[in-house]
């Protein structure tokens, strides 16, 4: 079994969508991410979350193929439907907990992220995490990232009663962390409603008078 | 004169921008391509390491290069989507001159000779300076040295200026007036080792993305983020402390936190004593700048301003970084000046995990603006109007001194005596002021003023269609040369493959017209390489000096950093580039030791006093309007406005608008809103979003036409380095009428159009288009 492990951070998510543009450069799905990114709210926050397909142990998804459509590696990577057998009957995209497969009509099949397995079979990086600016992609081994990186990697989830064990990696940041993006928490009270009455906040204050040289 | 000859949807339908998804010859599998070439990403200043998939003379898509060391594979998605630029049904193919009925196609003798003739008669005419030149950084470091000779020899006007003005020159003029040297003071590996990082008007996320990674690496080391921006931009959502401050008033919290750092003994004294001049009078201009007084001008709560500059003065190692933030005001070198005064007054510079850079927003803006086609500088960095300068520039030219133009006019400033008739004629080369300069209504009045305008470009850019002559020129990956990355790093650009149709070089074009002008013998260039050879003899000794650098190293080497001065007695001297020596190791950090530029050897602060930008709110305009980039488009769009994918992230400009604001003025998320100043109106639509501060609004500036909030921005310039006040205009916001939301919507389809081309159309079946 590859000692790769795949970690998903999305503290550090930048929105950039570069891992979506990559993504879409592979042959097999010609144009079409397989990679998504989750948005907050954006009115209230720049937080993003790139969601890949988790590579669960022991896969929902194809537990309820009735077409026995998808198929998984030795080394744990869960693959796409199977284009001869997929029925495209989508039990698969109803029953992921992660809300990960889709069905595209245009293939008439369930595609989803492989780990690109034409690259990480031969050694190389998965294409998003090769090119995410802000590694909130990262592909090594579980040493490497705990050696280099903050944050605690967790790898088991539960949905209910069922608990799930996955090959990829979420990352739970290291304490607190603050979600609220209003930039007026950040600001001198003068945006109070009473003194919002003109538009200019500093419009009431008198500048003071500087001395100094000039350049 | 120069009038666009056609509507616009008829412009649209012919000349793009056209929205292109497909590789030349469709998706390919892991190994389907010919060749990987090894090169750099056309865009921003980061110069990513990137190989082109090559195949039929197509670029046909991208592998990572992971061993470049700058960004190991990482990309932006402008750098992964690059390459759909070739091969685009936009494509410049041949040279076209203007009809009344619109463009068509003539013979290369035919629009260089035409071109020629304009030039002769204009100039014979108004005098020589009566024909300008404007340039651009995305142009690799050879043909900006070129273009600098060129217009100062065959064109022989003073007038030439060049994008990069739009940029970072306010960086350029501060770090000059601080450290006597125009570049980032450290490779970007220094951030990794420092405690303390200090953002300033710079939205790394989406405009320079790798560093977000840099500074990631420092962070899970222990160090402290602070952020200011008046938007909670992505990396400031997780920074340590951010400050929200009011735009235009960067200088303000930068003089009260070194207030506060000189109030609380946090000055590093020998490090002031032994390598800096001016800190009295600076210490002076500070004296009043208390926290309380910066809170009521920034808006940012002085408790917060108190301990980013304890964090900042305390740390042991910092690094300041800003951008276009911090430098696109009528202050820019001001602020610029403000932040060296920080890093000086600490001694946080000159050492590992310190430093002051600024991060350079377009691909060669560092390199292009070194050697020549700034309006004031001769190469290597070199003063035009100083006669020692000059004279070793014409020793190496083989001119006499006087036959140098002097200092020309900047970019802004072209452009304002085109409009009151005094140039009569302009060249221009990758450059797309109707876009990117402020005032555009202005600038498209100046425009069609001209008596004759020919353009150097790839595609017809908003500019290029005011053009009387079209020559089709060449991609970053159609030629061969280098670039200077925002880091200092000097690296190279490799040719992936040839110009289509007839497009051809641009260096080949320049020397084409420089030979009609009677002018060739200056420029006896076979292949860019020999432009690279006298550049390194140019630039010795210069403070940009590139003379230790040379091709085979920057590939060796993954790219050297200047300056590279000579090493041995031989090459100081040396008259011919092959006596030059290449030993020097380079520059990853500047002044070790304390040791600057100036002829004094030290740092100097320079005082600064507190003003207000150009123009301020009021009754009538009452809300600050402020502009940038999105992480999905470059510059003007020029290039990016035309791959689809990139469009579709984020297709039209929005205003960034506070649910505050916006609930005020009863606007919703999504709706149609006219964003006013004195200069003229847009219609968008609104993204209501707290991440931003509630007085004021944000819009994107890659968009032409009647998208563009350049229309709304001031000519205002910073007195040194003449740069525009893009970041500050007074404006007002209202709910769009059924009227002006037609307006709207027409200009959102007339933005771009769908390719309609088969999913293998490619490079050939475009050639066969076209050939006659
Ligand atoms: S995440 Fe969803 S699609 Fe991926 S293996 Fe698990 S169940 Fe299947
Ligand atoms: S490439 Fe990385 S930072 Fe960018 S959107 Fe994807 S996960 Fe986020
Ligand atoms: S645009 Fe800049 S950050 Fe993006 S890939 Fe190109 S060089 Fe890198």
């Amino acid at each position: 079994m590859s000692e790769m492990r795949f970690f998903i951070d999305p503290i550090r998510c930048i929105g950039c969508k570069s891992c979506m543009q990559a993504c879409s450069e592979c042959a097999t799905h010609k144009g079409k991410p397989m990679i998504h990114l989750e948005y907050m709210e954006r009115g209230n926050s720049t937080q993003t979350v790139p969601m890949v397909c988790m590579h669960c142990e022991n896969p929902t998804c194809a537990a309820v193929c009735p077409a026995d459509a998808i198929k998984r590696t030795e080394d744990l990577v869960v693959q796409s439907s199977l284009k001869e057998r997929c029925i495209g009957c989508k039990n698969c995209v109803v029953s992921c907990p992660f809300g990960v497969p889709r069905y595209y009509p245009e293939m008439d099949q369930m595609m989803k992220c492989d780990m690109c397995y034409d690259r990480t079979s031969v050694g190389l990086k998965p294409m998003c995490a090769t090119v995410c600016p802000s590694e909130a992609l990262f592909y090594g081994t579980l040493e490497e990232f705990q050696s280099r990186r903050k944050g605690t990697p967790i790898n088991t989830f539960e949905f209910g009663e069922q608990e799930i064990k996955t090959r990829v990696f979420l990352v739970a940041p290291d304490g607190y962390v603050n979600l609220s993006m209003d930039v007026m928490h950040h600001l001198d009270g003068r945006f109070d409603d009473g003194a919002y009455d003109h538009l200019d906040p500093f419009a009431h204050l008198e500048a003071m008078p500087m001395s100094g040289g000039l350049l | 004169m120069a009038k666009v000859p056609l509507t616009q949807q008829e412009m649209l339908d012919t000349y793009g921008p056209t929205l292109h998804y497909t590789p030349a010859g469709g998706f390919r599998t892991v190994e389907d391509y010919d060749r990987l070439v090894s090169t750099h990403c056309c865009f921003c200043g980061q110069q990513c390491g990137i190989n082109l998939k090559v195949k039929d003379n197509a670029v046909v898509g991208f592998e990572p290069r992971t061993e470049f060391p700058f960004n190991k594979g990482k990309l932006c998605p402008k750098g992964v989507k690059r390459y759909l630029q070739g091969s685009h049904p936009d494509r410049l193919l041949y040279p076209m001159k203007r009809t009344a009925k619109g463009y068509e196609r003539i013979s290369w003798e035919q629009a260089l000779e035409e071109t020629v003739q304009k030039i002769k008669d204009i100039q014979e005419k108004h005098g020589k300076d009566s024909f300008a030149m404007l340039s651009g950084v995305s142009l690799t470091t050879e043909k900006s040295y070129l273009v600098g000779k060129f217009a100062r020899l065959a064109l022989q006007t003073a007038n030439l200026d060049y994008n990069g003005r739009l940029c970072m020159v306010s960086a350029g003029a501060g770090n000059k007036k601080a450290y006597g040297i125009d570049r980032a003071s450290n490779s970007w590996e220094d951030i990794v080792k420092a405690r303390v990082i200090f953002v300033i008007g710079s939205n790394i996320a989406e405009c320079f993305p790798i560093t977000t990674d840099y500074v990631w690496r420092a962070r899970d080391q222990g160090a402290k983020l602070i952020y200011a921006d008046p938007r909670m931009v992505p990396m400031a959502r997780t920074a340590d402390l951010y400050l929200p401050l009011r735009p235009g008033t960067d200088s303000a919290l930068l003089m009260a936190m070194l207030h506060v750092i000189i109030r609380d003994g946090l000055t590093d004294e020998k490090f002031i004593a032994e390598h800096t001049t001016g800190f009295e009078a600076t210490k002076e201009a500070v004296k009043d700048a208390t926290p309380e007084w910066a809170a009521k001008i920034t808006g940012v709560p002085a408790k917060q301003i108190e301990k980013a500059a304890r964090w900042y003065g305390e740390a042991e190692t910092g690094m300041i970084l800003h951008a276009r933030g911090l430098e696109h005001h009528t202050k820019g070198v001001e602020n610029v000046v403000s932040c060296a005064n920080l890093a000086l007054a600490t001694g946080k510079i000159g050492r590992e995990g310190c430093g002051h850079s600024t991060i350079t927003g377009q691909g060669n803006g560092q390199g292009g603006r070194e050697h020549g086609h700034k309006c004031d500088q001769l190469p290597g960095n070199r003063d035009i109007t100083n006669p020692e300068h000059r004279k070793y520039i014409a020793e190496v030219w083989g001119v006499e001194e006087r036959e140098i133009p002097g200092k020309g006019l900047s970019a802004q400033e072209i452009l304002n005596e085109i409009h009151a008739g005094k140039i009569k004629g302009l060249l221009s080369i990758c450059f797309n002021p109707l876009v990117s300069l402020p005032d555009a209504n202005f600038n498209r009045e100046a425009l069609d003023k001209l008596e004759h305008y020919t353009v150097i470009d790839f595609f017809l850019s908003e500019t290029a269609q005011h053009a009387d002559i079209v020559l089709p020129g060449s991609l970053q990956e159609e030629d061969e040369g280098t670039t200077t990355s925002g880091e200092g790093r000097v690296i190279k650009i490799n040719q992936a493959i040839t110009p289509p149709g007839e497009a051809r070089k641009d260096w080949e074009i320049l020397l084409d017209i420089a030979k009609r002008l009677g002018r060739g013998k200056y420029f006896p260039y076979q292949n860019t390489r020999e432009i690279f050879e006298e550049l390194r003899l140019a630039s010795r000794g210069g403070t940009a000096d590139y003379s230790g650098i040379t091709w085979e190293r920057v590939e060796k080497e993954m790219g050297v950093f200047w300056p590279a001065p000579q090493t041995t007695e031989k090459g100081r001297k040396a008259l011919r580039p092959e006596d030059l020596d290449a030993n020097h190791p380079g520059t990853p950090r500047l002044f070790e030791g304390g040791k600057f530029y100036h002829p004094d050897g030290k740092g100097h602060f320079n005082a600064v006093a507190w003003r207000e930008s150009a123009e301020v709110v009021d009754a009538q305009y009452p809300i600050w309007l402020t502009t940038g980039r999105v992480v999905s488009q470059y510059l003007s769009g020029t290039q990016t406005r035309r791959i689809g994918p990139l469009v579709d992230q984020y297709p039209n400009p929005r205003m960034e608008i506070h649910p505050r604001l916006a609930q005020k003025l009863n606007i919703k998320d999504g709706e149609w809103v006219t964003v006013k100043t004195r200069r003229g109106q847009i219609t968008i639509k609104a993204l209501v979003v707290n991440t931003i501060r509630p007085d004021t609004v944000f819009v994107p500036y890659h968009w032409g036409g009647k998208q563009s909030i350049n229309m709304l921005t001031q000519r205002a310039l910073d007195p040194v380095s003449k740069i525009p006040e893009f970041k500050v205009s007074a404006c007002v916001v209202a709910k769009a009428t059924p009227e002006e939301i037609r307006e709207g919507e027409e200009a959102e389809r007339l933005a771009s159009k769908t390719e309609k081309l088969p999913l293998n159309y490619g490079l050939g079946e475009r050639r066969k288009e076209f050939s006659r």
